[in-house]
């Protein structure tokens, strides 16, 4: 009897931790590194922002883990002509308050776009070529450009739909409440803290079909130590940004695991290319100036390239978390040429081309660069310095926080500048246009454009491209124009960086080349 | 008594206006907000745009002109990058830093007043000696490692306590304070004592110093010869002697853990306002970072003030504003 009595009581408390455990498993904490600012889907146009609130709306336009578009809010989409584009709609969707989507509510998005109060970094770029909206049918909408707009779904990938009567009176401390935080994604709005957490809860309703997680808490832990105590106590289960040099550690740890991807930012180099006769911190070895600007010459630049060893930045210095570049994006993007390879490592050959234009004895340059904003950046410029001096050039190293740097650099106060990009449209067209075109940013052209670098034979291969609606065609013309600009050194690519998560045992991340931290994205491993 | 208060105040805002200037200039000097808010990828007009939407196209005088008049009338701008009032970001965290600055502060009373008078009665037993050696050793020690070494153990490998964040909350009279339940408790005390541990060893040393020089005076000898009680010589004649020097430092310290809990705050991700000013200058979020600094020199400001009070209290002879002494 007594012992009949303690095997129900040892199954019952078996049962009931079993329940606490199932429950608890559908609930998931993820450690963030940077915050996010707003629940306001078109307040902030940022990376952290544009991932969270991809759990809470969707747009027209999904982006699967490589970056290759897929359907969301809309099924399908075509170009009719050069200046028109359609998109069919997705049927039987609905907003987390119940109402039905359609193409009212796109349009209404559309327009807030652009005007949202005090909007530090507006969206407006993304829905600025549509020039004139027809709704054919609830579902079917047309789209029309003053000029052909190749990116339009890369672009309105980015921008989240939110219920068309929201979208006209909401402002954005409606969003932060919760009050408008209504999108049509696979999880709600619970909670924001700013600079603390957001919690989600699941949307059983979701047209996506179900999701693994009923709760799914984001902490903000921008502190790379504190991230990473945080997982290993088990207080989340997985962290996004892993410091460089925690990943041996938790790479042999059985309880945890590690994934990488290559992302879709570029560590490079701007040289400054204001004006013909100086560039700033570049001079003779004895301080006084030179006679020209030798970043004009295109075999210094090439010199300055290969001087440096991509191979030995990548394994000591990034712990093989970087993969040496050859141009803007590696090749698994869209428009990157495979003819292109990173320059290999050749300090005679670089010492030959010094010499040839002129400076046989070298010259003596600063070496400029954030020291808070890429991963390892000011050990990055500390290298590049050391590989210079191999080639007789006198290299100092001035490395400074990115709330300072980048106000200076954009000034053109700099002559060697360490810089990075993350090319959002993942098309390697978008990245030239902005860091390589000759400056002209009326049109778009060159705005980040910090060296001045100008070449008019790649100005109007690129072009050419980028008002090429046909993909292969404009695949081929972007190949083209990348391999003029590389094999010129418009610019010195450096590496691309791979970014890493790791999580608990028994859940699976699948990496995404945005670097974005989706909990769709991890499932509990089978 | 009064005329003293106010020209404090008059002195105070006088501070104030010369503090929110100079922290406008160096804001502006650093560098452009708009080149870290905007997104890299927008074009001309947007960055054009941002500009204007956070009014940073008008000069700085204007600017400043312009945070004065809302200053005057309780608003002191809006946050660049969270689009809320300034003033309430800080409030909404300023309970979390006030409650962790107190408990470290309690820490470091509680527990160093009692072992520096220790070490000074009885300086060479061997208690009073691991207790100067420990204090050496809180004084040295940086506190992020600390922290660090503190969530490694507690956390990591014992899993007793939670390395981040504030737990459960509840309010007191609108505030809320996470020290009334279990789970506050337990994320309240590990960045507590990280941040008690310089305090408490700094009080040691004061009062131990204090002490030993206390107990060589002659009204101490006078009170023994006199034949009263051991308690009453340490409590009353020594401690009250010593304590001038130990309130001024408590009150300074307590200010600048208010204000500078950075480190701590980080590590353990509390949702306090070191983290908050750290982060507004990265980001060069200018109305926050101005608008915190002069809610941390009223602090200092009211901090000074009730230690001036407290020192007329324990010491007869300090009369308040100057007054001529009574004879």
């Amino acid at each position: 009897m007594l012992h009949t009595l303690r095997i129900a009581a040892a199954s019952l408390l078996a049962a009931v931790l079993a329940f606490n455990a199932g429950a608890k498993d559908r609930e998931v904490s993820i450690g963030l590194q940077s915050p996010v600012t707003s629940m306001d889907p078109h307040y902030h146009n940022l990376s952290p922002n544009n991932s969270l609130l991809l759990h809470v709306y969707d747009p027209l336009v999904y982006r699967d883990a490589n970056g290759k578009l897929s359907p969301g809010l809309a099924v399908s989409w075509k170009p009719l002509d050069d200046l028109t584009w359609e998109f069919k709609l997705r049927r039987n969707v609905k907003f987390h308050d119940g109402s039905p989507f359609t193409a009212e509510d796109v349009v209404a998005t559309y327009k807030r776009v652009p005007n949202v109060p005090n909007s530090p970094s507006s969206m407006a770029t993304f829905v600025k070529p549509i020039v004139e909206t027809k709704i054919v049918d609830p579902y079917t909408i047309i789209f029309k450009t003053a000029s052909p707009d190749v990116l339009m779904p890369s672009d309105l990938a980015a921008v989240d739909i939110i219920p068309k009567a929201i979208a006209e009176k909401a402002t954005t401390e409606d969003f932060n409440s919760g009050k408008a935080a209504i999108g049509t994604g696979p999880y709600k709005f619970e909670e924001f803290v700013p600079n603390s957490r957001v919690v989600l809860k699941a949307n059983y309703a979701y047209w996506g079909g179900e999701e693994p997680w009923d709760r799914i808490t984001f902490k903000i832990l921008s502190n790379p130590a504190a991230r990473v105590a945080a997982l290993l106590s088990g207080d989340v289960q997985m962290i996004e940004s892993v410091p460089t040099s925690d990943i041996a550690k938790i790479g042999a740890d059985k309880n945890f695991s590690l994934v990488d991807k290559v992302s879709n930012r570029v560590i490079y180099v701007h040289l400054n290319q204001w004006n013909d006769k100086s560039a700033p911190f570049v001079t003779a070895k004895d301080g006084k100036p030179l006679d020209k600007n030798p970043f004009k010459d295109a075999r210094v630049r090439r010199a300055l390239s290969i001087a440096i060893n991509r191979e030995a930045i990548a394994s000591r210095i990034m712990e093989k978390r970087a993969i040496p570049a050859s141009q803007l994006l590696d090749y698994s993007f869209f428009g990157t040429s495979k003819k292109l390879k990173p320059p290999k490592y050749d300090p005679e050959g670089a010492k030959k081309l010094l010499a040839e234009a002129g400076y046989p004895n070298g010259f003596a340059l600063t070496i400029h660069g954030p020291n808070n904003r890429y991963i390892n950046d000011d050990k990055i410029a500390q290298a590049i310095a050391q590989f210079y001096a191999r080639i007789g050039l006198e290299a100092k190293v001035e490395t400074m926080p990115s709330a300072v740097y980048f106000t200076r650099a954009t000034k053109g106060d700099f002559g060697y500048m360490l810089l990075g990009w993350g090319t959002e449209s993942n098309e390697q067209g978008s990245a030239m246009r902005s860091l390589l075109a000759t400056r002209d940013p009326d049109h778009g052209m060159g705005v980040n454009n910090r060296g001045r670098y100008s070449n008019p034979t790649f100005d109007k291969q690129l072009t050419e491209a980028l008002v090429t609606m046909d993909d292969k065609k404009r695949d081929a013309l972007l190949q083209q124009a990348a391999e003029t600009v590389m094999n010129d050194t418009g610019l010195i690519p450096i590496h691309y960086e791979v970014s890493t998560w790791a999580t608990a045992k028994g859940l699976k991340y699948t990496p995404r080349t945005d670097q974005y931290t989706l909990a769709t994205e991890l499932k509990p491993a089978r | 008594m009064l005329a003293y208060a106010i020209r404090r105040l008059g002195q105070s805002l006088f501070v104030l206006v010369v503090m929110s200037f100079i922290v406008f200039l160096g804001v502006f000097a650093i560098g452009n907000p708009v080149e870290l808010l905007v997104n890299p990828q927008a074009d001309a007009i947007e960055r054009e745009r941002a500009t204007a939407a956070l009014g940073l196209d008008k000069p700085l005088p204007e600017q400043y002109a312009v945070f004065l008049a809302g200053a005057v009338k309780g608003d002191l701008g809006r946050s660049f990058v969270y689009n809320i009032p300034a003033i309430r970001l800080i409030m909404e965290r300023l309970p979390a830093t006030l409650e962790l600055a107190l408990a470290a502060t309690v820490m470091g009373i509680v527990l160093g007043i009692p072992l520096g008078l220790y070490a000074g009665l009885r300086p060479d037993s061997t208690f009073a000696r691991g207790i100067m050696a420990g204090s050496i050793m809180g004084f040295s020690l940086p506190t992020f490692w600390v922290g660090l070494v503190l969530i490694m153990v507690f956390s990591v490998q014992l899993g007793w306590l939670p390395p981040n964040g504030r737990g459960e909350t509840v309010s007191v009279l609108g505030v809320p304070v996470s020290f009334l339940t279990r789970d506050g408790l337990a994320h309240l005390f590990m960045p507590a004592l990280n941040l008690a541990l310089f305090k408490l060893s700094l009080l040691i040393r004061l009062t131990r110093a204090g002490t030993r020089e206390a107990v060589l005076q002659d009204y101490v000898k006078f009170a023994r010869a006199k034949g009263l009680s051991k308690r009453r010589v340490i409590g009353v004649h020594i401690l009250k002697n010593i304590l001038i020097p130990i309130v001024t430092v408590i009150g300074l310290e307590l200010g600048s853990v208010i204000a500078f809990a950075i480190v701590t705050e980080s590590i353990f991700a509390w949702p306090g306002t070191g983290k908050l000013l750290i982060d507004s200058i990265n980001q060069l979020d200018r109305p926050v970072i101005v608008a915190y600094l002069m809610v941390i020199v009223t602090i200092f400001i009211a901090i000074n003030f009730i230690v001036d009070v407290v020192y007329s209290v324990l010491d007869p002879r300090v009369r308040l504003g100057g007054a001529a002494p009574a004879h």
